[in-house]
């Protein structure tokens, strides 16, 4: 498939890598020959140099010939008319374009019809949205929703208090008392797909299958906490802060935001009437013992700067605040950060570049392709939802004597209205929705593609 | 240094070479000539010994390749390429001292056509094919046939285009298309295709199978490897004017062609380059036509020869129809300063390629203004592109590194006692991949008279002009081998 990528800053590279490891022909637009000569270097992309909303530079790019045009620079006009200008060109092309001012964000949906985009992105709402979910279970570290939010996988810190330390897999069920799965689990950075007998330790990241309903449950026999959430701090004022807060604001919890910039306190102040703005420095600890950290129930670093974020983060854990949400522009796949108590790490390139991938597969495959792919424990394992067709092999075969690729795992087999969290004697029939679970080494586009 | 990508690289060059052997060894087969089958037989074995641990080594290579990964593996791939590829011609005794084949083999690769050997024409045609087609094979480069045919690593990652780089001529090397083997690919279907017409004219102009294929391929690698030590002068001139034509296609820059290919002819029109080289030919041709017209009875034949011979300097390719040493000194001079320009960036010709010649002219131009406004700024602009000033400097850092090594050269090979012009046109045809030089090592000679040392130093002097130099002085950088 030959898609264009008009932006090669944070959002493009990402795409830029995740693409061309699925095989699709490249063609990168950017004003910057330098990211340009560094993107060409690590993959094996062709670039343009030039305006991405030109006729000449998208010519060059051979807009023509192309099927997706995916326009992420840091403009969202520029991003806006590139779509319209390559739709002039080539009149059967999808366009995608992100478009991330909070100004155009009522009207994100009628402007996609108006411009005829396939899909409009805004990573910084995606964000906000993302942390919302979050704050609705404190304690589970992210939630990734299937099957139209009827199954979901959770991600869990084996903590040191935690009962389900030192237990093997076979004795969690007994302990949580309704059925789950534990589809993966993240130790010292590597993904591994346990077996019933593997015991698991502190700091491990469980990654764990479950319907929707059950959640309460999980985390009312692994005794962690479900209070609500009532009073929420935010460091940094920026895209994300102002979308979350508004959101917040209508469920009722009470929203402190700690920003530096004089001006644009003011300018959140009037567009969050009932939010507390507090004009200060986040990296001034004061300031946060001021603002209460230590009453607060989440706290929720949001600044453009990683370190801080990571510094704010640290110094909530150490005053004992019960969920801390970190978002990291560029770290997020670091390992080094996984001893830290970061909490949740949300990181906003990544839910979007992870959307775009999932439109992209769904294109290049009409039939058989996934229904959504969510990337789980910090990229290392991949989440996909397929439906069974009947092009699909082994329906109603017991799965014990099914041979899978090494790695893929079938976490979920939603069979009508019942959850199948599935043993050897399951099997799955035409028309039901499986969860499979696989790790990176496999690059899976079809269901037929988990068989060995 | 990723010794073990740099190791199955190098593997699959040696047994792409084997497999290349096979033709040949075939022809010797069918001529009966069991010495010289035999030899290519031994040396198909030796080539995949010696690939077998290297790929052993490399099977489990990660995925960490950057430029001096490219680099080191084009440079030693053509090293290892070189002393596999030169083992028929001394095991079967055609050349008997190794140096000599060698010399030989460096010269087919690297696309010069500089021989050592006095007699051409006795030699086995198994063997003179194996010349003609190293030359058809070091054209347009065996990594990026590599990266055509196979694929070099599992996930698609962009390191391919460090090899590509650093084997492609040219000061600015890009991709077709974004899939590297899809570049790869179209670039060598132009080249075969090519070749075939090429073949066909030859076939239909009254040549034998045999050598309308060894003087297409001398042809499309721009190499200059004749079969018989007339060079081209004993075919007719329908023949020779086919070669002049074809000589001058191929060394037109293959991005032109594409371009043709995808009917994007304004494009091609507006090429700088191209009208830079074209013009070239077509002034040099005017002056040594009317320089040499008292030398041949028609006008038709002094035209032929002037066209000819300039072709096949300016393309490095280094046919002659004529003995040009015996032309006036002004025709001469005008043919040694095309040796330097030689063809087009991307083509299969070397020398320092109309490309760098036209950036650094407008170099000049932009120094000598920048005399009389100090403050002025000015980019350079090629075909409507402004240039990267990083180009700019390479381009000229080329022209240093260039200038450097011919001097050296031509200091070294002089111990061996031949005239001043010998040595230097010597340096000039090997340096820039050309073949015949001046006196005597001039169009109807061979090199066979230099001593080992020289040999050496012509051999290098090949590899680095074929590579564009930075490959080959890479390896020589102690700092390029510390492991990282």
């Amino acid at each position: 498939m030959k898609i264009i990528i008009a932006g090669d800053g944070k959002v493009g590279e990402t795409l830029t890598r995740q693409l061309s490891a699925e095989n699709c022909d490249l063609t990168i637009i950017d004003s910057n020959q330098r990211v340009l000569e560094s993107s060409i270097e690590r993959y094996d992309v062709i670039a343009v140099q030039g305006n991405c909303a030109a006729m000449d530079v998208l010519k060059q790019a051979n807009i023509q010939e192309a099927d997706l045009l995916i326009a992420v620079t840091n403009a969202d006009e520029v991003n806006l008319l590139c779509c319209m200008t390559a739709h002039g060109l080539n009149p059967s092309i999808h366009t995608i374009a992100r478009i991330r001012s909070p100004e155009y964000a009522e009207q994100i949906y009628s402007m996609r019809d108006l411009f005829a985009l396939s899909l409009a992105v805004n990573p910084e709402r995606q964000a906000a949205t993302e942390i919302e979910r979050l704050l609705r279970y404190p304690g589970f570290l992210k939630r990734d929703s299937f099957a139209r939010g009827k199954v979901e996988i959770v991600e869990l810190r084996v903590d040191e208090t935690s009962r389900i330390k030192n237990k093997s897999l076979i004795e969690l069920n007994s302990i949580v008392g309704c059925r789950v799965l534990v589809c993966a689990v993240l130790r010292d950075g590597r993904a591994i797909t346990p077996s019933g007998s593997f015991i698991l330790r502190e700091n491990d990241r469980i990654f764990v299958t479950a319907p929707s309903n059950n959640l309460e449950i999980l985390l009312k026999s692994l005794g962690i906490l479900t209070k609500k959430v009532s009073r929420v701090l935010i460091v940094g004022g920026g895209r994300i802060s102002y979308y979350l807060a508004n959101q917040l604001e209508k469920s009722g919890i009470s929203v402190s935001i700690i920003e530096k910039d004089r001006d644009r306190c003011v300018e959140l102040a009037n567009l969050l009437p009932s939010a507390c703005i507090i004009n200060g420095d986040a990296s001034d600890q004061n300031v946060l013992n001021s603002e209460g950290i230590e009453s607060c129930d989440t706290m929720i670093s949001l600044t453009g700067l990683d370190e801080l974020n990571i510094l704010a983060s640290l110094y909530a854990d150490h005053h004992g605040v019960k969920q801390i949400i970190t978002k990291l522009g560029r770290l997020e796949n670091s390992t080094m950060l996984d001893a830290l108590p970061l909490g949740s790490v949300i990181c906003p390139r990544e839910l979007c570049c992870s959307n775009i991938v999932r439109y992209v597969r769904a294109m290049r495959n009409q039939t058989g392709a996934a229904l959504s792919v969510h990337s789980i424990a910090d990229g290392h394992a991949e989440a996909m939802e397929f439906r069974a067709d009947s092009a699909t092999k082994h329906c109603g075969e017991p799965l014990k004597t099914l041979k899978l690729r090494r790695g893929v795992l079938i976490a979920c087999i939603i069979h009508g209205r019942d959850f199948i969290i599935p043993n050897g004697e399951s099997s799955f029939s035409v028309g039901d929705t499986l969860i499979i679970v696989t790790d990176n080494d496999n690059i899976i586009y079809q269901l037929n593609d988990i068989f060995e | 240094m990723n010794y073990k990508m740099v190791g199955r690289i190098i593997a699959l060059i040696l047994a792409l070479e084997a497999a290349f052997m096979l033709p040949p060894a075939i022809i010797c087969l069918c001529d009966g000539d069991m010495t010289a089958g035999f030899a290519f037989f031994l040396s198909i074995v030796a080539a995949l010994l010696a690939a077998a641990p290297l790929g052993y080594i490399g099977r489990s290579a990660n995925q960490r390749f950057y430029a001096r990964e490219g680099f080191v593996c084009v440079a030693f791939g053509w090293l290892a390429m070189s002393l596999f590829g030169c083992l028929p011609f001394w095991i079967s005794g055609v050349i008997p001292r190794f140096i000599d084949a060698l010399f030989e083999i460096v010269s087919g690769f690297t696309t010069t056509g500089a021989s050592i050997l006095d007699f051409v024409g006795d030699q086995p045609r198994g063997i003179l094919f194996w010349r003609s087609f190293s030359h058809w094979l070091g054209g347009m480069g065996i990594l990026v046939f590599l990266l055509a045919v196979i694929p070099v690593s599992g996930r698609s990652d962009g390191f391919t285009m460090h090899l590509l780089r650093a084997e492609s001529p040219g000061p600015n090397v890009g991709k077709l298309v974004p899939r590297m083997r899809e570049t790869a690919l179209i670039l060598y279907l132009i080249y075969i295709g090519l070749t075939i017409l090429d073949f066909l004219f030859l076939f239909f102009g009254g040549l034998s199978v045999f050598e309308a294929i060894c003087i297409a391929f001398g042809t499309a690698g721009t190499g200059g490897f004749g079969l018989v030590n007339s060079s081209i002068a004993g075919y007719s001139p329908f023949i020779q004017n086919v070669c002049t034509v074809f000589m001058l296609l191929f060394g037109v820059n293959f991005t032109c062609y594409y371009l043709l290919l995808l009917r994007r002819i304004r494009a091609v029109v507006r090429d700088e380059e191209l009208r830079f080289y074209f013009g070239t030919v077509l002034v040099s041709v005017a002056l040594i036509a009317f320089n040499i017209r008292s030398l041949y009875p028609s006008f038709e034949e002094t035209l032929r020869h002037a066209f000819f011979q300039v072709a096949s300097i300016i393309t490095t390719t280094g046919y002659s129809t004529a003995d040009f040493d015996l032309w006036p000194s002004f025709s001469k001079a005008i043919l040694l300063s095309l040796m330097l320009v030689g063809a087009c960036a991307g083509s299969t010709g070397g020398g320092i390629k109309c490309a760098r010649v036209l950036l650094l002219f407008k170099c000049l131009k932009r120094n000598v203004r920048l005399l009389l406004h100090p403050q002025r700024v000015q980019t350079i602009k090629v075909s409507g592109g402004a240039i990267n000033e990083r180009v700019l400097e390479n381009t000229n850092a080329y022209l240093s590194a260039y200038v450097i090594i011919m001097v050296l050269s031509f200091i070294i090979i002089s111990f061996d006692g031949f005239s001043p012009a010998t040595n230097i046109s010597a340096v000039f045809a090997c340096f820039n991949n050309i073949g015949p030089g001046l006196e005597s090592v001039g169009p109807t000679c061979s090199y066979a008279g230099y001593g080992a040392l020289s040999k050496l130093v012509l051999i290098f002097d090949m590899l680095a002009g074929r590579l564009e130099i930075f490959p080959i002085l890479m390896l020589l950088n102690p700092e390029a081998w510390k492991h990282k």
